[in-house]
């Protein structure tokens, strides 16, 4: 059997003498939208760091996407290159314009030239409804019109897959909808993604598949209405209950 | 004799001062030299101490830790009088311009190192997330920011390398202060050297207060 689009097996991460993933296995298809919930220290963003090898995981753990492993070497930075990442803090460029911000990898990656990458970086921020921002710097930008630069910037990569790590943890309330909002927009387009998020109304809504995660392992993974309605395990059960009713 | 015609002989600072003004030019020239060349290879000396082999990371902070150590005359002496033995002789220019680069690239290094640590962790995460080779994320996010920060104390290591440029004088190099010393000799008046001490002032005295301006500037942008 081919492997799936996203192949993960026994995925394990130590830090020192702490375990933070016991062994995952975990598949991917393309244009799924995973979201994984769980406890802080649960190791759910561990685990999607591991795919893009931003946290270096233990030998004899199996990371693949598309066919290629994950792993150090020359072949790293062109994974990399197809694996767009949205980051808890945003982590824009601040010496650089919001266009710039986008265009940048585009050019030093894969060669765009200046017009090419200035087209594509102004369809993206139409995409996100940021276009009437592209000269300023980030920090003119409200948190939740960073993150959408953010998202803008790893699509201009054309990424086979997007990873976001608590994309919404550090926005202010009332930003968060504008952020969840070019996401769910995202996965209707058919992109492949894998969400970290305490978010359980988009989970339930947008995500074909949940994970739940405690303790660096996968205790239960399902449909939305599968894990949000008729968990198996009690610790899913007590996790949903604390964040559910609150 | 009145303190006056002693050290602040017009005569004779309106004889010796062509002399003075072609010493000041020697000091720029060894001066610019060194900056440029210990500026160059401090930043590569950084990238080394911080990203290099472990071998040559080692090396590299042997070499930053022992050049600040060393004072810069000792260095000059060591390479004009002792280096001949071992078949090297360098000109008194060139002398003094290894003597000051060197040292110079061990202080910009430690410059570069403190700047490149300072930029947050997640610069660095984004950069490699998009792909970006090593040196496009030196180039084209890192020390764009870094430079920022690192644009004071650099200007302040320029300043000290434009002051040390006078211990060349020992290895008679017609520098300012060599000049000076000459012309006093020659008119048997010490006004030279108070000619060569407001030349030093008038030349770094603006570099001195851009490094206050930068700061000031700075600090507030960070607010």
């Amino acid at each position: 059997m081919a492997p799936s689009f996203i192949h993960i097996r026994d995925l394990r991460k130590r830090y020192g003498s702490y375990t933070a993933l016991h062994g995952i296995d975990l598949d991917i298809a393309e244009g799924e939208v995973v979201c994984v919930i769980g406890p802080s220290g649960s190791g759910k963003s561990t685990l999607i760091r591991c795919i893009n090898l931003l946290e270096e995981f233990e030998p004899g753990s199996t990371v693949i996407l598309d066919g290629t492993p994950v792993k150090r070497g020359r072949a790293l930075e062109k994974v990399r290159a197809e694996v767009g990442m949205v980051f808890q803090s945003f982590n824009l460029f601040p010496h650089l314009t919001v266009l710039r911000n986008v265009m940048l990898a585009p050019m030093r990656v894969r060669g765009l030239d200046a017009r090419q990458a200035e087209g594509r970086a102004r369809e993206l921020l139409a995409r996100v409804g940021i276009e009437g921002q592209a000269d300023k710097y980030p920090g003119k930008l409200s948190g939740g019109q960073q993150q959408r630069v953010a998202i803008a910037r790893a699509l201009a990569m054309e990424p086979k897959v997007m990873l976001f790590d608590e994309p919404t943890s550090a926005l202010d309330p009332e930003m968060v909808g504008e952020v969840l909002d070019v996401m769910r927009l995202l996965a209707r387009s058919g992109v492949t993604m894998v969400v970290v998020t305490h978010e359980m109304g988009f989970a339930r809504q947008v995500a074909d598949r949940v994970i739940f995660m405690d303790g660096g392992r996968v205790v239960e993974e399902g449909t939305p209405s599968q894990i949000f309605d008729a968990a198996r395990e009690e610790r899913t059960r007590n996790f949903l209950g604390a964040v559910l009713n609150h | 004799m009145d303190i006056l015609d002693t050290f602040f002989n017009v005569p004779v600072l309106i004889r010796t001062y062509p002399l003075l003004l072609w010493g000041l030019w020697v000091t720029i020239q060894i001066g610019v030299v060194s900056i440029v060349a210990g500026l160059v290879l401090g930043l590569f000396l950084a990238l080394a101490r911080l990203y290099a082999h472990p071998f040559v990371r080692g090396m590299a902070r042997v070499y930053i830790d022992v050049l600040r150590s060393i004072p810069i005359l000792v260095l000059l002496i060591v390479i004009y009088y002792a280096l001949p033995f071992l078949g090297l002789r360098l000109s008194p220019f060139m002398s003094a311009v290894a003597a000051l680069s060197l040292v110079s690239a061990a202080y910009t290094a430690e410059i570069f190192r403190a700047g490149i640590e300072a930029i947050p962790l997640g610069q660095f995460e984004a950069s490699r997330a998009l792909g970006l080779s090593p040196r496009h994320l030196m180039v084209d996010v890192v020390l764009p920011q870094a430079i920022r920060i690192v644009i004071p104390p650099l200007t302040n290591n320029c300043i000290n390398v434009m002051k040390d440029t006078a211990l060349a004088s020992v290895v008679a190099m017609p520098d300012l202060l060599k000049q000076a010393t000459q012309a006093q000799a020659l008119t048997a008046n010490p006004s030279p050297l108070i000619g060569a001490a407001l030349i030093y002032i008038a030349l770094l005295w603006p570099l001195v207060g851009m490094v206050s301006r930068l700061e000031r500037r700075f600090a507030q942008a960070d607010r």
